[in-house]
């Protein structure tokens, strides 16, 4: 090769598709419906009965949960356990978690046309990843492979109903749900309300610059399942699972054959 | 756009695609920046010590060369430490346990070699160059660039990933041809002949140094070669993008390439 001559580029996704992603539909046939808001807001129970309702009505679903992919679950465990994170190492370990899902249990059956629910999608580190001191354009382009849902459920709550919940539930606090790593305060309680309060304001910008739905969590538990039924309901007024078969050869892949293999 | 139908976001690429606006430039060698937003929450203005990176593909000789660099710089008394990719105690076997399962794909990998690299990064890199060390990297971020790209991860995405990354002071590639690189990778374990001898089987061409997981030949050998041959294209790329210092490794005197990698060194100490 002439070393005169620059080397051609691969060919990049053309800008219109870049920019898809969170902010635009995507173009598959599925439906992704996720759920956000911060510990103790009830969100699981209600994304939980959501499923069992969307199964029983004959729907094909899917479920899928935040760190829970087997990659990173001994990592992120170990290295909670041991303080061995940063706020950068954190968030990455949490996309790795969310990259291997997406791949593997949200992607394929969106393009093959079902129904995919997700307990907490790309906004839970958007939130808490930003409290903890990285920045939010950085983390926004690491999540930016992610696809926008076609619904989301932001469950609103105070923090003294949120912890109130949470100790009703189990023992204690856990000590990243508090923030403890930040150094906030000594005593967790006190640091759960300033960091889950940060985490809220965090929120609170996100389901107004991706468009959540506000659900109030302090409501009864069948009057929030009624509201969100009826949101999904609607969703699924013009649905029809078809899936996608026409896919094309990866452009990236006829580059190098035609500029690399000689 | 008739043609960009044919490119829906609906492959490989697709997923790894995106950003919502084109990423500044990173900043020029020399000056102790980050490649991207960074990391705001640390201070990094008092880093008195110099990052000097070695960057080139399997077989090209790094190691050697480091090796040889570490004990000659010590001997003009600087600190030397050096670091190379995979080795963070935080990912520890992490990463090789999940290149076992061979399910892995391209953003997964990426993003597990950033949470490798922001680990030692704010562990080790960091603190030694706050001490004042010069540090030896054996392989940065770039070698991340080139092995996301050819699986078809998205420019901008990969850069925008390790937006956290320091600057280094100086970045030398290595480059060799090929062929050379071939029967360099075939005899490059000094301990082969010894497990040979004890009877061990071993692997003499790496799954993921073939570039098996894309299967780009019919066999691991023909794999191996057209994975290479990319991994170097997006080499030549990145040496005129961030102005690394390339060093031919053609000639087969270490010794002498040693002494030109030194000269390079020594401008900016």
């Amino acid at each position: 090769m002439s070393p005169a001559l620059a080397p051609p580029m691969p060919p990049q996704l053309p800008t219109h598709l870049l920019r898809a992603s969170l902010h635009e539909a995507h173009p598959y046939t599925g439906k992704l419906i996720i759920v956000e808001g911060i510990d103790g807001s009830g969100k699981s129970t209600q994304l939980d009965l959501l499923k069992k309702f969307l199964r029983s009505e004959g729907y094909t679903v899917f479920y899928t949960e935040w760190n829970s992919s087997v990659i990173v679950k001994e990592t992120i465990k170990r290295g909670k356990k041991k303080n061995l994170l940063t706020p950068t190492t954190f968030s990455i370990l949490h996309s790795v978690d969310f990259a291997d899902r997406f791949a593997r249990y949200i992607l394929p059956p969106l393009k093959a046309g079902a129904i995919v629910l997700a307990d907490r999608y790309v906004f839970t580190a958007f939130a808490r990843d930003v409290v903890r001191g990285v920045h939010p354009d950085w983390v926004r382009n690491m999540y930016s492979f992610a696809v926008r849902p076609d619904m989301g459920f932001y469950f609103s709550v105070p923090i003294d109903v949120s912890l109130k919940r949470i100790l009703n539930g189990r023992a204690a606090i856990k000590f990243h749900e508090a923030g403890m790593d930040l150094g906030l305060h000594t005593d967790i309680r006190e640091s759960f309300r300033i960091f889950q309060g940060r985490v809220l304001e965090q929120y609170d910008k996100i389901s107004e610059e991706y468009g959540l739905t506000i659900m109030d969590a302090t409501t009864p538990i069948p009057e929030q399942q009624a509201i969100m039924r009826a949101y999904v309901r609607q969703l699924l007024k013009d649905y029809h699972p078809k899936p996608f078969v026409d896919v094309p050869e990866p452009s990236f892949i006829a580059f190098y054959r035609d500029h690399i293999e000689t | 756009m008739a043609e960009a139908t044919n490119e829906l976001p609906i492959e490989i690429p697709a997923d790894t695609a995106a950003v919502t606006k084109p990423r500044r430039r990173p900043a020029r060698r020399h000056e102790k920046l980050f490649f991207g937003e960074g990391l705001p929450y640390i201070g990094v203005q008092d880093l008195s010590g110099k990052l000097i990176v070695i960057e080139g593909t399997d077989g090209v000789g790094r190691t050697t060369h480091v090796d040889a660099l570490h004990k000659w710089l010590e001997l003009d008394g600087y600190a030397v430490m050096t670091t190379g990719l995979t080795r963070s105690p935080l990912l520890g076997e992490a990463i090789e346990e999940a290149k076992k399962g061979h399910s892995l794909n391209v953003n997964t990998f990426t993003l597990l070699y950033a949470a490798d690299f922001a680990d030692r990064l704010e562990n080790q890199i960091v603190p030694a160059l706050k001490a004042g060390f010069v540090v030896l990297a054996d392989r940065y971020m770039y070698t991340a660039f080139a092995r996301a790209i050819v699986r078809g991860a998205d420019r901008n995405w990969v850069h925008g990933v390790f937006g956290f990354g320091l600057q280094p002071d100086l970045v030398i590639y290595l480059d060799a041809e090929i062929d050379t690189l071939v029967h360099r990778v075939l005899n490059s374990d000094p301990e082969y002949w010894a497990m040979e001898e004890a009877g061990a089987t071993i692997e003499l061409l790496d799954y993921w140094e073939s570039g098996m997981d894309m299967r780009l030949g019919r066999d691991i050998y023909d794999s191996f070669i057209n994975y290479q041959k990319r991994l170097l294209h997006e080499f030549k790329l990145m040496s005129e993008e961030f102005g690394f210092a390339v060093i031919e490794t053609e000639q087969e005197d270490v010794d002498e390439i040693n002494k030109r990698l030194r000269k390079v060194i020594k401008a900016i100490l």
